[in-house]
Order: C-alpha cells, then sequence, then structure tokens
C-alpha cells in the first residue's frame, strides 16, 4: 500500500514498468550485464528466454524429483518385499514369495507419485512459497503485473544498488513510473 | 540470403519458386484479442453475479447427486443383495460405473500432459476445464470400488496399514495395483491442477476487490508475485509434472484392464486389453470434454479462445482413437478365430450374437460408426453436431464396459451355471447419481476457479514472443 510517497519505511526494493515482453527482455539483459545480483523480474507469464536474459542457470528440481522417483521405487519394492515374504509370507499358487515381477505395478506407482510429490514440494521451498507478505505484493499496480505489464524490481540489498544511479538505469533501460517498495 | 539475391539477382525469382510455401499457423485467440482482454473475460467469469442458469443446475445436480448418497445408504443398510449381482454374474453395475469414469478422467490428462510434452499449444484453452473434469470423474470412479468391496468399512484393509488379522495385502493381485494406480491417479492429477492453477489464482486475489476474495483467493495462490526466479522452477515442475502423468495416466488403464486380462475368463484372458483400453478412454474422455466444453463455449462467448481449430482437434483425436477402437473390436474376433480356443471363439460370437448382442450392437454404432461422421468438415464445424455425436460416445463408451464385464461372465466355461444379468432400481440410480455429483463439483469449479489458464494462454500468444514484430529472417 505504501510505495513511493511516504518515505518513513526503509527501502526494499525500486520497481519499474515495461510495456512488451520485448521491452523487459532488453532490459532484463541491461540489468544482468550490469552486475545486479538481487533483483527480479516480474511478469503474467512466463517469458520465453527470460532466464537467459536474467543470467539464471538452470532449476535443480529435476534432481529432487529423481531423488522422489528412485525413494518410490525402492519404497514400494521393499514394502512388497517385507511385508509378503519377511513379515508374513503369502503364499499364492506355490509361486515365490517374492519376484520383482509382479510388485512392479505398485513400485512404479509410487515412484510417479514420490517424484511428483517431490518435485512439487521442491518448487515450493525453492521458491520460499507460501509467502503471503512480500513488499512486492503490496506494490499498488501489482494488479498488472499479473494481467498485461512487465516490471523489473532492484532490491537495496544488492552491493551495486545506488538510490540515485538505480533509478538513472532503470529510465534508460526504458522503464516506466519508477517507485519503490517498502518493507 | 541477403548476400545470395543481392549477388545473383537473376535467381531471385527461382528462389522464390523454389521456397516451401508459408504455411499460416492456425491462430490459438482470434479476433486479435490481448492479453487484458482475456484476463477480463476469464477473471469476470469468476467475478460476475452468480447466473440464474447457474442456480437452477447446480440444485438440479446436488439433487441428482442424492440418489448415489440415498442408493449407498441403502446398500450399506441392507447388503449387495440389492444389485442385480447373482452368480455368475459378480461384476456388474459398479465396475462398469468404475472404468466408465475412470476412463473419462483421461483425456485430462491426455491434454494436459501428453499434448503439453508435444507442444501441442491448442491444448491451453482446454486444459484447465479438462482437468477439473479429471479429478471429478477420478472422484466418481472412487465411490464405486469402495462401496463394491461389500462390507466397505473394511475397505482400508487394501491399503497396506497394519490390521488385527496381521496379515498384508496380496500384492500379486491386479485389484491391489488398482488401489496404487487409482490412488496415485488422483493425487498427481488433483496437484497437477492445482499447481498450474497457482498464477491464475493470483491473477483474481489481485483483482479482488473486497478482503475476504484477497483472502480466500490469497491463501490458495500461496503468494504467487509472476517472479521470473518463480517461473523459472515453476516451469520445469510444471514439464515434469507432465512428463511423469504420460507414464501414469498410461499405467492407470493398462492396470484397469489388468483386473480383466489377468483373469482367465474368455473374452477377458487378452493381451490386447491394455492399449485397447487405453485407447478407449482417451476416446471417452475427449467424448466428455467436447460435452461440455460447447456449452459453455456458448454460454460464455468464448467462440475466441476455444476456436473452431481446437474443435477440429478434438473431433480428428475422436476420429482417431474412435477407430482404434474399431479395430480393437475386430482383432478380438479374428484373435478369437485364429487362437482355435473354443471358449474364446464362443464368448466373441455370444457377445455379437447371444443374449446381450443388442449391447454389443450399441456399443458397436457409438463407438466405431459415430464418429466416423468426423471425416466430413461440414460436421465438425457444425456444434450442434458434434454435441450430438460426443453424446453417442459417451453412451457406447459405458456400453462397451458393459458387453465386456457382463456378457463374458454370463455365458462362462459350463452351460448349467450360465445366467442373464440385469440391474435393479438401487444399480441405476447410483449410477445416475454420480452425474450429479459430477456436474456438482463441476459448477462450483466454473463459479469459484479460473475456467482456463491465463497464464499459459497468454505464454502462446504471438504478442508474448519477446522477438515479436522483428525480423524473424
Amino acid at each position: 500500500m505504501s510505495a513511493s510517497s511516504e518515505n518513513n519505511g526503509q527501502i526494499f526494493a525500486l520497481i519499474a514498468e515495461f510495456e512488451t515482453p520485448g521491452a523487459i527482455m532488453s532490459a532484463a539483459e541491461k540489468v544482468r550485464d550490469a552486475g545486479f545480483k538481487n533483483w527480479d523480474v516480474i511478469t503474467p507469464f512466463p517469458v520465453h528466454g527470460m532466464d537467459q536474459a536474467m543470467g539464471l542457470s538452470r532449476s535443480k528440481i529435476p534432481i529432487v524429483a529423481f531423488c522422489g522417483g528412485l525413494t518410490g521405487f525402492t519404497l514400494g519394492m521393499s514394502m512388497v518385499y517385507y511385508m509378503n515374504k519377511v513379515d508374513y509370507p503369502l503364499v499364492v499358487g506355490g509361486m515365490p514369495y517374492f519376484s520383482p515381477v509382479f510388485p512392479f505395478p505398485v513400485a512404479y506407482e509410487l515412484t510417479i507419485l514420490f517424484a511428483a510429490i517431490g518435485s512439487i514440494i521442491s518448487m515450493f521451498l525453492f521458491n520460499s512459497l507460501p509467502m503471503h507478505h512480500h513488499p512486492t505484493l503490496n506494490y499498488e499496480q501489482i494488479e498488472k503485473a499479473s494481467n498485461d505489464r512487465y516490471f523489473i524490481v532492484i532490491e537495496s540489498t544488492d552491493p551495486q544498488f545506488d538510490e540515485t544511479k538505480t533509478p538513472n538505469l532503470l529510465k534508460d533501460i526504458g522503464g516506466n513510473n519508477i517507485g519503490k517498495l517498502e518493507d | 540470403m541477403t548476400t545470395l539475391t543481392d549477388t545473383v539477382p537473376a535467381n531471385t525469382a527461382l528462389i522464390d519458386e523454389a521456397r516451401p510455401a508459408d504455411l499460416p499457423r492456425q491462430v490459438l485467440v482470434e479476433n486479435d484479442r490481448d492479453f487484458d482482454w482475456i484476463t477480463n473475460k476469464i477473471c469476470g467469469i469468476v467475478e460476475a453475479k452468480t447466473p440464474t442458469w447457474w442456480w437452477i443446475a447446480f440444485t438440479l445436480s446436488a439433487f441428482v447427486s442424492l440418489f448415489t448418497v440415498f442408493g449407498i445408504i441403502y446398500l450399506v443398510s441392507t447388503g449387495v443383495g440389492v444389485w442385480g449381482l447373482a452368480d455368475p454374474v459378480n461384476w456388474g453395475w459398479a465396475i462398469v460405473n468404475f472404468v466408465f469414469w475412470i476412463g473419462i478422467g483421461h483425456a485430462g490428462t491426455l491434454i494436459s500432459a501428453i499434448l503439453c510434452l508435444l507442444r501441442q499449444k491448442w491444448r491451453t484453452s482446454i486444459n484447465r476445464a479438462a482437468e477439473a473434469m479429471t479429478v471429478f470423474a477420478v472422484v466418481c470412479a472412487g465411490i464405486f470400488p469402495l462401496i463394491h468391496v461389500g462390507r466397505m468399512w473394511f475397505a482400508w484393509w487394501l491399503f497396506p496399514i497394519p490390521n488385527s488379522n496381521a496379515i498384508w495385502p496380496n500384492f500379486r493381485s491386479p485389484l491391489l495395483w488398482d488401489v496404487f494406480a487409482v490412488s496415485t491417479y488422483g493425487t498427481v492429477s488433483f496437484l497437477f491442477w492445482y499447481v498450474g492453477m497457482i498464477p491464475d489464482l493470483a491473477t483474481i486475489r489481485d483483482r479482488a476487490k473486497t478482503k475476504i476474495r484477497k483472502i480466500a483467493y490469497g491463501i490458495f495462490a500461496m503468494g504467487w508475485r509472476g517472479s521470473n526466479r518463480h517461473w523459472r522452477n515453476y516451469e520445469m515442475t510444471y514439464l515434469l509434472l507432465a512428463g511423469l502423468s504420460t507414464p501414469l495416466v498410461l499405467s492407470v488403464h493398462t492396470v484397469v484392464s489388468f483386473d480383466f486380462a489377468v483373469s482367465l475368463i474368455p473374452g477377458w484372458h487378452t493381451t490386447i486389453f491394455p492399449p485397447y483400453f487405453v485407447a478407449g478412454a482417451i476416446f471417452s474422455g475427449f467424448g466428455m470434454v467436447l460435452t461440455l466444453m460447447l456449452p459453455l463455449r456458448a454460454i460464455y462467448g468464448l467462440h475466441d479462445l476455444i476456436t473452431q481449430y481446437h474443435i477440429d482437434c478434438m473431433c480428428k483425436i475422436l476420429l482417431a482413437t474412435g477407430t482404434m477402437v474399431g479395430y480393437a473390436y475386430m482383432m478380438e474376433f479374428f484373435i478369437a478365430w485364429y487362437g482355435a480356443n473354443d471358449f474364446e471363439a464362443f464368448a466373441f460370437v455370444n457377445r455379437a450374437f447371444g443374449p446381450y448382442a443388442w449391447s454389443y450392437w450399441i456399443m458397436i454404432s457409438c463407438n466405431v460408426i459415430a464418429p466416423q461422421f468426423f471425416w466430413f468438415k461440414k460436421i465438425r464445424q457444425n456444434p450442434m453436431i458434434v454435441w450430438i455425436v460426443c453424446i453417442f460416445v459417451n453412451i457406447g463408451m459405458w456400453f462397451e464396459r458393459f458387453v465386456i464385464t457382463v456378457t463374458s461372465l454370463s455365458r462362462d466355461f459350463l452351460p448349467s451355471s450360465w445366467g442373464y444379468y440385469s440391474p435393479t432400481i438401487v444399480d441405476v440410480f447410483t449410477y445416475v447419481g454420480t452425474f450429479g455429483i459430477f456436474m456438482f463439483l463441476f459448477l462450483l469449479f466454473l463459479r469459484f476457479l479460473p475456467l482456463m489458464p491465463m497464464g499459459e494462454i497468454k505464454a502462446v500468444m504471438p504478442q508474448a514472443d519477446p522477438h515479436h514484430g522483428k525480423n524473424h529472417h
């Protein structure tokens, strides 16, 4: 609620608005090249190629998904082994108590279940969500950010941040309505 | 390219002639709409005053869903004798309805997962509703195995939970695989649906005018703020979920078909069942998607988002899968003859010409003949006819499961034990009620949740391309 006008709070970041995906893309490249670290781009949909423009590495989620899948498969197989062979051997049609074949559907489904849950949980953890109190959410124009406008947020904690130079940089790269976000 | 034309101007005409024609990309959002229009259109559905038709439909579906509630109460208080099950047919409508509803759900996963992996951009405007359909269809499907176990207060014995008998489930049984397959399917489909909705819930939150609305949508939006650092992980998760749902959806109906195929009953014990069930499931699911989306398109005026191109694509998928199902019907007959097994041959002749021949021919005409109309562009362009054909597909796919389940059981190896199965009124009401439950949930979804993924639709529009308007060559 309390952006730009009142200045009694701590400045969290500067925010600038852009009109098109093309404009935000080239602006992001310039912010990246200027060497900023604690900054972000707010878009209503994932803009193709923005990760490279921001200089972000590939997401680590597949690693978690793989570990989840491996856990699920191992859990499925060992569960059946323990239950049908060790704890209560179950004689069915004179067949062996355990074989890797018949528990396969169970292990397979658990592989998928654990990989899916793993990737969703890690997505929330890596993104630090849910977080309902982020200063960006208090920005009065936030409605535009989930509709058809694009924003660059440069945080004051960035070592390069400067109260006079950074607004000029945002202006130079084509940003409009440059405002302040407060903590 | 420029250097070539500059240095050898005489060749320009030849190069233009030899260059492959620029095939126009199908427009996914018609009438040149902008992002703001899409946001207003989709959020508008949720934000507008509740329409009268919604209240009427909601009350009606709530009433119809009571049929299932009372059907189950009567079943539990009296016993499974209230159903039409009797030796030798001990799998009746309950299992038919279960397979029917699970099959319906498969199109939702196909649209959201497989078409995502295949980069079919037209999926974006229908995937949310189709995923909702999946989740609600699994809810309806889940009711039947639960009440079919007879003493449903022991249904938890199906799960590997220690019980007072100290016996674990038998993991060799396909019915137990089903427990894992369907519960995983339900969970993953729900999570996929929800994760896809988070950015749209954030849009509705940001637009909310009242405090309660802001908080309610805010909680479920998880504080999403469209940060690109988040989108990076989000898109990867979405892609992974699509990649995981694809083998999942194929495995679920495969495991469902194992319920039949792993037995020794003639007509069930066939290796064609898994692919045949999966094709049938996608066929029935697309039938249901169109059954739901065509009226929605008309009511909410979504013609710019669900274009003729979308309907065309879905009709073609119906045509392809319907023909695959027809091929499977033929191949079953061929193998029954070619396999030289008397019981198997009898089972199939009995299906087509025995006491249940009526149901077999309903199945053939609805599933194999009806979709053949989609060869004609004129028919695909008439939403009314498309909708009617889809109703036939829904009916036909229910009958397919009926034919498979009942004909084989009613005429097994010993003529002395043959019987004829008919449902009772309790069977009928319990089944009809599930349509009420399905519509009840779907109407709530329409009213409170974003019908289409706004972010995804925007992302496939030409304006979303950062190089839009620049020279591509």
